[in-house]
């Protein structure tokens, strides 16, 4: 049963529909979603013509999933699948829409003005002529349907009284703004986030109630894109435009992630440097061993086996006052870092340096965490101001000498030395025994090297140094540590 | 081996992706709606599975039940790291080789003909079908009843180990240099699970159709309870969920999988607890929770919630 007239004519077509049918509108399909950087090969579109074949077009579930286990295939791919299909079908079945209606009758318009795009769906029909009819099903019997939809958490029915609260509430051709008529058709529904009963219950309803919303949003952009005759502009698509996380738990999951990839990005270069040196020593122990089999003929030779490379990971963060905005930041880092990796030592710095390892392992939640950290990690001695000559200086002392050729020394901090000695010559002594070493800078590039900003000193002992302010940039910086050469 | 079209799959019982659930639920697997869709586009299209997901929302057990279903026999390869052809594709028996050459040797020298005139005879012999040692891949392709094949935890194999994959995934046929192409008489359904622990590469994926399995909501998880513990009782097994449910949404190391809620129901029918209650969650916390700071962290949200009694 479909919500959208204009989404059933328009699946109806077939594969092999003349003029507009499905294969262009794949293909543009998945246009639009390279352009939102997915690869999209054509062998995927070839298996999801395959697919389509084998399944019921008039289910838009099975339509979408089919779609899906063709197309997107991971995860991240499968969220953007989910934002470009709902704009990308919906607007192409408006679009089919406008056009059959202009081509066809010139503009058939329904009396108050509502959209004639159903000529096919009987039961939509019987909807409008009711709606129509005794002009206003009224509103309490309209809001105990839709009440009880929610609780039965069915959507079809959700998006057939979202069509019909519009019709018989927003009233004819609204405001033309769609935000202020959703306003008005939940005012008139009672059905406002303080009409609700507060509590767990009330909590279930309100995210429910979301989803009618949306079915509202649609509904008067359908109607709004049939009563002026074109198509709003696309939008993009902003949940994918990350801004700076400040500890939010969304913004948390963020970092988690793109951690989560640095995780994978680090495995991964692990084997591509094993595939190089394959076949490494024999080991001739092993291989007389099985040689007794075959007669003290060594047949089968055998290697030593290789040790997986796992990342040793030292972390320094700085907490200081000039980069308050960005420690938040960080402090999640590290918080997503400790999920991943089991051979990692945190350490925080400010005059001082000190290990916090363990308070990250104890804590699991993150405000915790950082809590501790800022009450009793005792990094700062009297002014609170970085003292980056002091931190080599005690960390060469206390740390430099567990490091080795497979650590990886990561410093997030924006190299502000407060007028002190960058004392880079010890820093230089940090990196020389570590295997590879990165800086973070939560700073914009421009700023480097200007005032005491010291970066350009130490820039020169790191494998690299990164702009690092959203978790955006801390995924590219991943993406670039992948493409290291070796 | 016979060189024959690979015959497309054909499933008289199954003409649709709800018949497809229906029976999976008869041998105990109830699939999500795009689960069973999925698995149904896979059998008609012939077509491998990637399935991914958290540890513990039945991905293995997916293809244990479609193994049921069709009655097939299931094939499983159990990656690792540093798994390679000879543990997974075909080995050379060489000792047997090595007897077959002895032998041969001996033979000729009591006939008294000469050896040279044996040499492509043996060379022949030894590198034919009986000096093969079958490895699960192969065992699938050649396998003359149509089976499932699963390959499980596919992330944990380097890089090289997907390019080998690759031919049989997409061709059905692996190619053995001393005896030619062995091409699959039947179709297998071949599932590959992942835990997401590194990327795949891009050539496997695109041969796979993709399936994302997370853990069921609340209603359809006191069915999977229920069914593989119906003697407990209704209230309980939504109870059990409810609070499995908690435990999920904490930021615990390891949430319990699907497979402990069924043994947490089954302790609890063993140990004949009618309700769930603080005393009985403390003594059974155990069995969900595997981590020592995710006890403490479980027992003081989720314990001492039960034990105010303001759950539900």
């Amino acid at each position: 049963m479909f919500a959208n007239p204009a989404w059933a004519r328009f699946t109806s077509g077939g594969p092999e529909g003349e003029t507009g049918g499905i294969p262009p509108l794949l293909v543009d399909f998945s246009r639009e979603l390279r352009d939102e950087g997915m690869a999209v090969g054509t062998s995927e579109l070839l298996d999801a013509f395959g697919a389509l074949g084998e399944v019921d077009w008039s289910d838009r579930v099975q339509f979408r999933e089919a779609l899906a286990t063709t197309i997107a295939k991971s995860q991240q791919d499968r969220e953007l699948f989910e934002l470009v299909f709902d704009r990308y079908f919906f607007r192409a079945a408006e679009a089919e829409a406008v056009r059959q209606e202009q081509s066809s009758e010139g503009g058939n318009e329904h009396p108050d003005g509502a959209p004639q795009t159903g000529e096919a769906q009987e039961g939509q029909e019987t909807d409008e002529t009711s709606a129509d009819g005794d002009q206003q099903l009224d509103a309490d019997a309209l809001r105990d349907a839709i009440m009880e939809a929610l609780a039965r958490e069915d959507d079809d029915a959700l998006r057939d009284l979202a069509r019909l609260a519009v019709m018989t509430l927003a009233g004819g051709a609204g405001s033309g703004v769609i935000g202020v008529d959703v306003q008005r058709v939940r005012r008139s529904l009672q059905l406002r986030s303080q009409d609700l009963p507060g509590g767990e219950a009330g909590e279930q309803l309100r995210g429910q109630l979301q989803t009618f919303e949306q079915n509202v949003r649609r509904e008067l952009e359908a109607r709004l894109i049939a009563n002026t005759g074109k198509l709003p502009t696309a939008r993009p698509l902003n949940e994918l435009n990350r801004a700076l996380p400040s500890g939010g738990s969304a913004d948390l999951a963020a970092v988690h992630r793109s951690v989560k990839m640095l995780k994978r990005a680090m495995a991964t270069q692990g084997l591509e440097q094993r595939g190089h040196q394959r076949g490494g020593p024999i080991d001739v122990r092993s291989t007389m061993r099985s040689s007794l089999e075959t007669g003290g003929v060594p047949l089968d030779l055998k290697y030593k086996p290789h040790r997986p490379r796992r990342p040793e990971l030292f972390v320094l963060c700085d907490v200081s006052t000039s980069v308050t905005s960005a420690s938040t930041f960080f402090l999640s880092i590290l918080h997503a870092l400790h999920d991943s990796f089991k051979r990692l030592r945190t350490f925080v710095f400010i005059e001082r340096v000190a290990e916090v390892t363990e308070v990250f392992e104890n804590e699991r939640s993150f405000r915790d965490a950082s809590e501790k950290i800022s009450n009793t990690a005792g990094v700062a001695d009297i002014s609170g101001y970085t003292d980056y000559g002091r931190v080599w200086l005690d960390f060469n002392e206390q740390v430099t000498a567990d490091l080795g050729p497979r650590s990886t020394v990561i410093v997030l901090g924006d190299a502000r030395t407060n007028g002190r000695d960058p004392r880079a010559d010890l820093f230089g002594l940090v990196t020389a025994k570590a295997g590879r070493s990165f800086w973070l800078n939560p700073e914009p590039r421009l700023y480097w090297n200007y005032g005491d900003s010291v970066i350009g000193v130490y820039e020169e002992f790191c494998n690299g140094v990164f702009e690092c302010w959203t978790s955006k940039q801390l995924e590219e910086f991943v993406r670039e540590l992948t493409a290291v050469p070796r | 081996m016979a060189i024959e079209p690979v015959t497309p799959p054909s499933f008289d019982g199954v003409e649709s992706a709800d018949a497809l659930a229906a029976g999976l639920e008869s041998v105990g697997y109830l699939p999500g709606e795009t689960t069973a869709l999925v698995s149904f586009l896979a059998m008609r299209l012939g077509k491998p599975i990637l399935v991914e997901g958290p540890a513990g929302v039945g991905k293995t057990e997916l293809a244990k039940a479609l193994s049921r279903f069709t009655g097939r026999e299931l094939i499983r390869l159990q990656c690792y790291e540093g798994v390679d052809e000879a543990k997974a594709l075909y080995e050379w028996n060489y000792k047997k080789q090595l007897l077959r050459i002895q032998a041969g040797s001996a033979q000729s020298e009591g006939s008294g003909t000469e050896s040279g005139g044996t040499w492509d005879s043996v060379q022949d012999n030894i590198f034919s079908e009986e000096f093969l040692l079958e490895r699960p891949l192969l065992r699938a392709i050649a396998s003359p009843e149509p089976v499932v094949l699963l390959i499980d935890e596919i992330d944990k194999t380097d890089h090289e180990f997907e390019a080998l994959l690759l031919e049989i995934l997409s061709d059905f046929q692996v190619s053995i240099p001393e005896l030619g192409v062995v091409e699959a008489t039947t179709h297998p359904i071949v599932l590959l699970t992942s835990n997401d622990s590194r990327e795949l590469t891009e050539a496997l994926k695109r041969r796979c159709l993709y399936l994302w399995l997370d853990y069921p909501d609340n209603a359809r998880e006191v069915e999977i309870v229920r069914l593989h513990v119906p003697e407990i009782d209704q209230q309980v097994a939504e109870r059990l969920v409810e609070v499995i449910d908690m435990v999920r949404q904490l930021d615990v190391k390891k949430p319990p999988s699907i497979s402990e809620s069924i043994d947490w129901a089954r302790t609890l029918m063993l140990l004949g607890a009618d309700q769930i209650d603080q005393k009985v969650f403390n003594d059974t916390m155990s069995i969900i929770v595997k981590h020592r700071t995710d006890l403490d962290l479980v027992a003081e949200r989720v314990g001492v919630k039960l034990g105010n009694g303001n759950l539900g």
